[in-house]
């Protein structure tokens, strides 16, 4: 589904990722996982498509495509999500009305209908009572004034509702108390099938508990320099980062 | 321009007209030097000749026309076409209350009473284009609400010019009085239906008595060659509560002086703006809200965005006198610029001597939040509806003082078309 070969990226003269190799498959959970700055925001970014980034080198490629010269709506269209860090504040518009823009367009974009109204409504009760969200919290501005936590469980929420191919979630968990940290795991492992694929990115081996991943990469310093199981989370929950490091002087 | 006299001596306004003349020929009309023209020239416009009275009579079919009205619900509409009075496309009333034409209020003796009382009473005496109004304007739209009245539904005042001239100076002349308790809607439109000349020079003089209600609505789209100069004046005694709203999306020039006194207590007194502009189209708001009596609020809020080569001004003037303790005055302009090319010129100005008030102000010059885009795009939402999405939604909160509901649609799907999409949902 997602290849990603050899990828330079970075912003103005500073390279960023430095010589990224990765493939994810349909039906697999890779995980991400690497200290702070190493650059785990920065290919998310670069595989939604965020023009900030220049790409010197190296390829990212969905279904055999190259995304070069993709638009990030586009790169949505064709189900790429990413579930952001950090995601933005926008005053002035209601989550329900973003979401339903969102979903419009994609279905626009693929040469659909609009979806029904009631049908959209059904929709969003279904995947806000899947996540535990109050209904009131739809009409209140994007993302404005949320909690983190509420942020985070947002965009899970969108998720949800766009039904992704490839999700990429970029620290989903930080901020998230244990209990919602357990009901946005069990939603995006109830959106998991044999067709799509998530990419986890996170500091910490209690996410993966419970979506548990088939392959741990640890990024460093803008490449990747150790891949393995699940249970190489774990040795990293123990021993930190610093003997990778070594490791990749070597 | 030249201007010739063309005047009738018996009238009873002649003698302010005379005056009115005389003022101006001493000033003139207001140059770049001086300061409240910094920032708008109205240099071009002046070359250009200008007819003030059409030469011919033109009619104008409702279908053709249909769309700058409020259709949506009923009106009673004052619709004037070259600046002469279409009685075919007006709907006006004597029944209890008065929504008919400023001519017949200056000329019949029944409005006397009325006119000698209000008729010329807050417009400004030197202002040199309020005075030229007054030395030259003929008609325009006359409403007189009495004590505890409300008219059954809005008033609509539609200019429309023909292009049949090609150039034409236009000077309405409006006198609103919503007596104590009365209530009034009012929805102020100029429409250029070709791409000749135009400049109107409006006067609007308002006055609310005590406990009144007047909400304004000033719909400024017109066509690329049509310029506005409105000047506004309204007088608001107590407990009255009178909302201006300014929807500046078109015309070449457009230069607004929105002046509220606030001769009373516990008065309200709102000003909103939404200005999206093009082009090189140039909006210039100025506002003034005097404070004359305590315990009395005004509240400002002015949101623009400036494309391609436009240029906007912002001039919020607040005055609070000695005596008007207690007062609540906000003012806020945020501005996006969306082109490297637009400029905005803001300016608080504030004049305060008394000592116990509550004064906030604050103006903003932004740009587009890219962050806020990617986020938009990567879920799905095209650069340019996203573009537009953020546009919106910054100029939302303003509409949301807008109490005619389709009003508020109309200017939704103008700010839409504007913005150059089709977003399916209002905010
Ligand atoms: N817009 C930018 N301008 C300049 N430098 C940037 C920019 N974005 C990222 N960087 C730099 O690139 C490096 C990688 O940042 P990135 O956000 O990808 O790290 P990360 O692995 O996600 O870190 P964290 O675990 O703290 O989220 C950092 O040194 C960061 O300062
Ligand atoms: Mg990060």
């Amino acid at each position: 589904m997602l290849k990603i070969t050899d990828l330079h990226a970075g912003i103005e003269d500073k390279e960023i990722l430095k010589g990224i190799n990765l493939e994810v498959n349909a039906g697999e959970v890779h995980a991400i996982m690497g200290p702070n700055g190493s650059g785990k925001s920065t290919l998310s970014a670069v595989i939604a498509g965020k023009e900030e980034f220049e790409v010197t080198k190296g390829s990212v490629e969905l279904n055999g495509e190259d995304l070069d010269e993709v638009s990030p709506e586009e790169r949505a269209h064709k189900g790429v999500f990413l579930s952001f860090q950090y995601p933005v504040e926008i005053p002035g518009v209601s989550v329900t009305n973003f979401i339903k823009t969102a979903i419009n367009e994609s279905r626009k974009a693929r040469g659909l209908e609009e979806m029904p109204a009631n049908k959209m409504l059904k929709l969003i009760r279904e995947k806000s009572e899947l996540l535990d969200i109050d209904r009131r919290f739809l009409s209140r501005s994007l993302n404005e004034g949320f909690s983190g936590g509420e942020k985070k469980r947002n965009e899970i929420f969108q998720m949800a509702m766009l039904e992704p191919k490839l999700a990429i979630l970029d620290e989903t968990d930080s901020g998230l108390d244990i209990d919602a940290l357990r009901i946005v795991a069990n939603g995006v492992n109830k959106l998991k099938s044999k067709d799509n694929a998530v990419i986890v990115i996170t500091h910490y081996q209690r996410l993966l508990e419970y979506i548990v991943p088939d392959f741990v990469h640890v990024l460093h310093n803008g490449k990747i320099v150790k891949s393995g199981g699940k249970e190489l989370a774990l040795e990293l929950e123990e021993k930190g980062y610093d003997w990778l490091k070594n490791e990749a002087v070597v | 321009m030249a201007f010739e006299s063309n005047v009738d001596i018996e009238h009873p306004v002649h003698d302010l007209r005379t005056e009115a003349m005389k003022n101006f020929e001493l000033k003139g009309f207001p140059s770049k030097k001086e300061e409240a023209w910094k920032y708008t020239s109205l240099n071009s416009l002046q070359k250009i000749d200008f007819s003030i009275f059409p030469k011919e009579e033109n009619a104008l079919e409702y279908k053709e026309v249909k769309k700058y009205f409020l259709h949506e619900i009923d009106s009673y509409k004052i619709v004037f076409i070259d600046g002469i009075y279409s009685s075919y496309l007006s709907e006006t009333t004597h029944d209890g209350v008065d929504i008919c034409l400023m001519s017949s209020a200056l000329t019949k003796p029944m409005y006397r009473p009325v006119i000698d009382v209000y008729f010329n009473k807050i417009a400004s005496k030197d202002e040199s284009l309020t005075t030229l109004n007054t030395a030259f304007s003929r008609e325009g739209a006359y409403i007189y609400i009495p004590k505890n009245k409300m008219p059954k539904k809005p008033v609509e005042i539609i200019h429309f010019s023909t292009g049949n001239e090609a150039s034409l100076l236009l000077q309405p002349r409006n006198l609103i009085i919503a007596e104590e308790n009365a209530e009034l809607q009012v929805i102020e439109r100029h429409q250029s239906l070709t791409s000749n000349e135009v400049l109107t020079n409006s006067v609007t003089e308002i006055f609310a008595a005590d406990n009144a209600i007047v909400d304004y609505y000033k719909i400024q789209n017109d066509a690329e060659n049509a310029s506005l100069i409105d000047n506004t004046y309204i007088d608001q005694k107590s407990k009255s509560a009178v909302s201006v709203h300014t929807f500046s999306f078109g015309g070449k020039l457009t230069r607004n002086n929105l002046n509220f006194y606030q001769n009373g207590q516990h008065v309200d007194s709102t000003m909103k703006g939404v200005t999206i502009l093009g082009n090189k189209q140039h909006v210039d708001h100025h506002t003034l809200v005097h404070h004359i009596e305590p315990n009395c609020e005004s509240h400002q809020d002015y949101k623009g965005i400036y494309g391609e080569n436009a240029t906007g001004v912002f001039n919020g003037k607040i005055i609070v006198d000695k005596i008007a303790q207690k007062t609540n005055a906000f003012q806020q302009n945020n501005n996006l610029l969306v082109s490297d090319k637009a400029t905005i010129n803001t300016k608080p100005q504030l004049e305060i001597f008394a000592d116990d008030v509550k004064c906030s102000h604050g103006c903003t010059i932004g740009q587009l939040d890219e962050d806020a885009l990617f986020y938009l795009q990567s879920r799905g939402i095209p650069k340019k509806e996203a573009r537009a999405l953020l546009m919106y939604a910054f100029a939302n909160n303003v509409l949301a003082s807008v109490r005619i509901p389709e009003v508020k649609a109309r200017i939704n799907k103008l700010i839409a078309k504007k913005l150059g999409v089709n977003l399916g949902f209002d905010l």
